[in-house]
């Protein structure tokens, strides 16, 4: 795997222009940084356990796609945007959304299909935009996001700001045609945008190796001379060295870049995943060795930063808000049935 | 307060399962996320995880138990300092009160399942009426009135198109034109000649052949505010791009509640051109006609071409643009204005006449002002309308001719079946039965792909021939 992928970049080197990037140390946080990773992430960890339960009530419908175990992922790489700067992805969409400052309620709502959704309920779990925090979507098509994430960069460039489209894209969705689409027309372009590709390593029930013909996704852009990096998507540091490394990249306007976030989600792919393609054992392991939150939690404790009722303090803190943002969505009323027609066109 | 853990439904359809096993027991304590039982469904054995913390006070469903419903209390959670008998009581007593009922949605989406399916049952129309709010009608403007002694310009279909391009990029610095060729080639149909030269290559942008990929790029671009106009060499290659035509252009607005919609125009020839057979020969007018959150454009004339592609242009919402490349070399008159913007979705009346309506768009246009010079001579006064627009369709104007023709024929190009003379035949019959003195016909293409064989394609496209013995047909001429 390592070999084939030094090849390819040999090659390329060829006409003195390298695509290695090396891969940066995790970032060294400070206490606040700490905290704050340790309290972003525990809110997306609850709020996903609880739409869980709700789904389990009966409250939320349709599909669910829970982020548990990826947290790290946009949170490491939200610490590395600035205003203005633009996210996109599928439909597992919940934990970006939150990491987006979106609200716990207004996402919850619109689990739950309620007026008070950012949707108005018209959306649910997959599709949810938020144009006041550059938040794109909540795709259901696989793949079809890239292209449009790619599209946000383009505009980017037309009116020639700073900011860049982060587009976030599965090892599932990375076998889609119209990445490679995207992936071209980005590098020829220079477009400020970071793929970021969340490997958990199965697309709904294949893992990688038996999906994926190269399985080191980010080596996936060298035909389109884009250079990637793998990076520990359980650890929260390790993602925001790589982030500022990548949106530095797309700002000083060298164009697109790859990071494969190597990371795992505990539940199934969505609610009703009987989980029968991996062993529980594997589970338990990811869980009880590289749980994102447990690392900070353990660092914190360990550098005498927060003290176990600190902690306590923050999770009572999270509960709130996610039991909070649980009420409301179970009470708020449905959308009016006068929504049905309106959104269609402006 | 205890809280209890109830049987959860692991997918919507799931109404009960057996509680195959218990992971924890009484008095373990457990943190969110644990593993604490493995329901089994029809489908699949599946876990159950805690979601808050405590200690599992009682189990009130034992292990092995079938049938159990969704949302059953199947345990007690105690929080610090709470007992099991406290818990059992107050369980006891609300368990009815806890188990679902029509307040939760997923009882109440059912309820009204339920009501639909009897509904089918039903011949009454007004019960099912009454469920859904009436769709809101659209008010649309009329024509522009074009001021007397304008001077008309003989233009062709190409040049107005450029023109209306080449001044809406003037007035919107947001506007784009990207695709195939249309930069350094100056356009594989040379409608985007000139406009490299004007804009640049920034506004001007020759893409990849790569249509899924350009037009989610132009869809992505659009959701960020700019007013992408995306050019397919032909729609014939838009079907590699259909998806995101119709899931993320067309739903976005609707999906986003409001919040985020895709101003952009796909546009660019349609149809059959001649003897480019069966893959590049497709009239898509019924497949995107079929979509909410689109609208629908395919002009005939070099005016409307120019006055709809502006409206186009300028309009909030995706707009698919079916042109013509037969049309593209014809002239017509063009008014000369400063800013000639018509109304999508007005339908133009081409000719007025009294003893038969017949309705067209695009190329399919051609054979009906061939065989009205034919009717003419038969001392028939057939009434044309032009629909223009295909989404949002113009049913007053239809009606209101058909009112006063009683008698229609709807001719087009594409295939027969859904076709868009179809739909406007089951509106007529629907909205205007009593004023039809003859069955409505329908002329489409025929049901075949497009032959090469100059013969067969002739015989494979609607006809003059054809037209004329509708309209005798409908009149009882024949």
């Amino acid at each position: 795997m390592a070999t084939a992928a030094k090849k390819t970049s040999a090659r390329i080197k060829a006409d003195g222009k390298s695509l290695a990037i090396k891969v940066p140390p995790p970032a060294k946080f400070d206490k606040e940084q700490e905290l704050r990773a340790y309290r972003d992430m525990l809110l997306i960890r609850r709020f996903e356990e609880k739409a869980g339960q709700l789904y389990g009530m009966g409250f939320i419908g349709g599909f669910c796609h829970l982020y548990i175990g990826q947290e790290a992922v946009v949170t490491g790489m939200k610490m590395a945007l600035v205003e203005g700067d633009q996210m996109i992805t599928a439909y597992r969409d919940h934990g970006h959304m939150l990491a987006m400052d979106m609200s716990p309620r207004g996402v919850m709502a619109e689990l739950t299909g309620r007026r008070g959704g950012y949707s108005k309920g018209k959306g649910g779990s997959m599709h949810m935009f938020s144009k006041e925090k550059n938040f794109y979507g909540g795709h259901g098509i696989v793949g079809a996001q890239v292209s449009l994430g790619t599209g946000l960069a383009f505009a980017n460039r037309y009116r020639d700001n700073d900011n860049v489209s982060i587009t976030y894209f599965g090892d599932g969705a990375a076998n889609q045609g119209q990445v490679y689409e995207s992936f071209n027309m980005a590098s020829l372009w220079k477009l400020p945008v970071v793929y970021v590709i969340e490997n958990n390593r199965y697309a709904m029930g294949t893992s990688v190796s038996r999906s994926s013909a190269e399985t080191d996704f980010s080596q996936r852009g060298l035909s389109f001379r884009i250079p990637g990096i793998q990076v520990d998507g359980m650890d929260v540091r390790a993602v925001k060295s790589a982030a500022e490394l990548a949106v530095e990249h797309c700002r000083s306007g060298k164009g697109p870049i790859i990071l494969e976030m190597q990371t795992y989600r505990y539940r199934g792919h969505s609610m009703s995943d009987p989980a029968k393609y991996r062993s529980k054992d594997e589970v338990q392991k990811m869980r009880s060795e590289h749980d994102p939150i447990e690392q900070v939690k353990a660092r914190l404790l360990e550098a005498k930063w927060a003290s176990e009722d600190d902690l306590k303090a923050i999770d009572k803190e999270v509960r709130d808000i996610v039991q909070d943002a649980a009420e409301f969505a179970q009470n708020d009323a449905e959308p009016d049935p006068s929504e049905l027609y309106t959104d269609i066109l402006l | 307060m205890p809280i209890e853990i109830l049987m959860p439904a692991l997918l919507p359809t799931m109404e009960e399962g057996n509680l195959s096993k218990w992971l924890k027991k009484e008095g373990d304590k457990v943190a969110p996320g644990d593993v604490i039982a493995e329901i089994e469904t029809d489908k699949a054995t599946m876990e159950v995880e805690a979601v808050d913390e405590g200690t599992l006070g009682k189990l009130l469903v034992a292990e092995g138990t079938e049938g159990v419903k969704v949302n059953t209390p199947i345990a007690v959670l105690l929080q610090e300092g709470e007992s099991a008998d406290a818990a059992t009581a107050k369980s006891a007593a609300d368990g009815a009160a806890s188990k679902p009922d029509a307040d939760t949605p997923a009882a109440a989406s059912g309820d009204a399942g339920g009501k639909a399916r009897e509904a089918d049952d039903e011949p009454s129309v007004k019960k099912d009426a009454a469920k859904a709010p009436a769709a809101p009608k659209a008010e649309i403007a009329a024509d522009p009135d074009i001021p007397a002694g304008t001077e008309m310009v003989q233009t062709t279909v190409r040049e107005a198109l450029r023109d209306a391009m080449a001044e809406e990029m003037r007035r919107d610095e947001d506007v784009f034109v990207m695709g195939e060729e249309v930069a350094e080639y100056q356009g594989a149909y040379k409608i985007t000649q000139g406009l490299l030269q004007e804009f640049g290559a920034r506004r001007v942008v020759d893409t990849p052949i790569t249509e899924h990929g350009f037009a989610g790029v132009g869809v992505g671009a659009a959701m960020a505010g700019l007013k992408p106009i995306v050019e397919f060499m032909t729609f014939n290659f838009a079907m590699q791009a259909i998806d995101q035509i119709v899931n993320s252009a067309a739903k976005t607005l609707y999906m986003a509640g409001g919040q985020m919609g895709a101003p952009i125009v796909f546009r660019g020839p349609n149809g059959a051109a001649a003897r480019v057979a069966a893959q590049h020969s497709q009239c898509y007018a019924a497949w995107y006609g079929h979509i909410p959150g689109l609208k629908v454009v395919m002009p005939y004339t070099a005016a409307d071409a120019k006055g709809l592609l502006k409206a186009a242009i300028r309009d909030p919402n995706p707009v698919i643009f079916l042109e013509n490349e037969i049309l593209y070399g014809q002239t017509f008159d063009v008014p000369k204005l400063d800013d000639f913007v018509l109304p999508i979705g007005k339908a133009r009346i081409h000719k007025q006449g009294k003893d038969a309506t017949i309705v067209s768009f695009g190329i399919g246009m051609t054979y009906v002002v061939k065989a009205e010079a034919e009717l003419r001579e038969m001392g028939l006064d057939v009434e044309i309308i032009d629909l223009r627009t295909i989404r949002p369709l113009d049913f007053d104007t239809i009606i209101a001719s058909v009112k006063k023709t009683n008698r229609l024929v709807v001719v087009e190009e594409g295939f027969p079946q859904s076709s868009v003379g179809d739909h406007i035949a089951s509106q007529v019959m629907q909205r205007a039965f009593d004023h039809l003195d003859a069955p409505v016909i329908t002329i489409a293409g025929k049901d075949v792909p497009m032959p090469y064989a100059a013969n067969l394609e002739k015989l494979a496209l609607p006809n003059v021939g054809e037209v004329v013995e509708a309209v005798k047909a409908v009149t009882y001429r024949a």
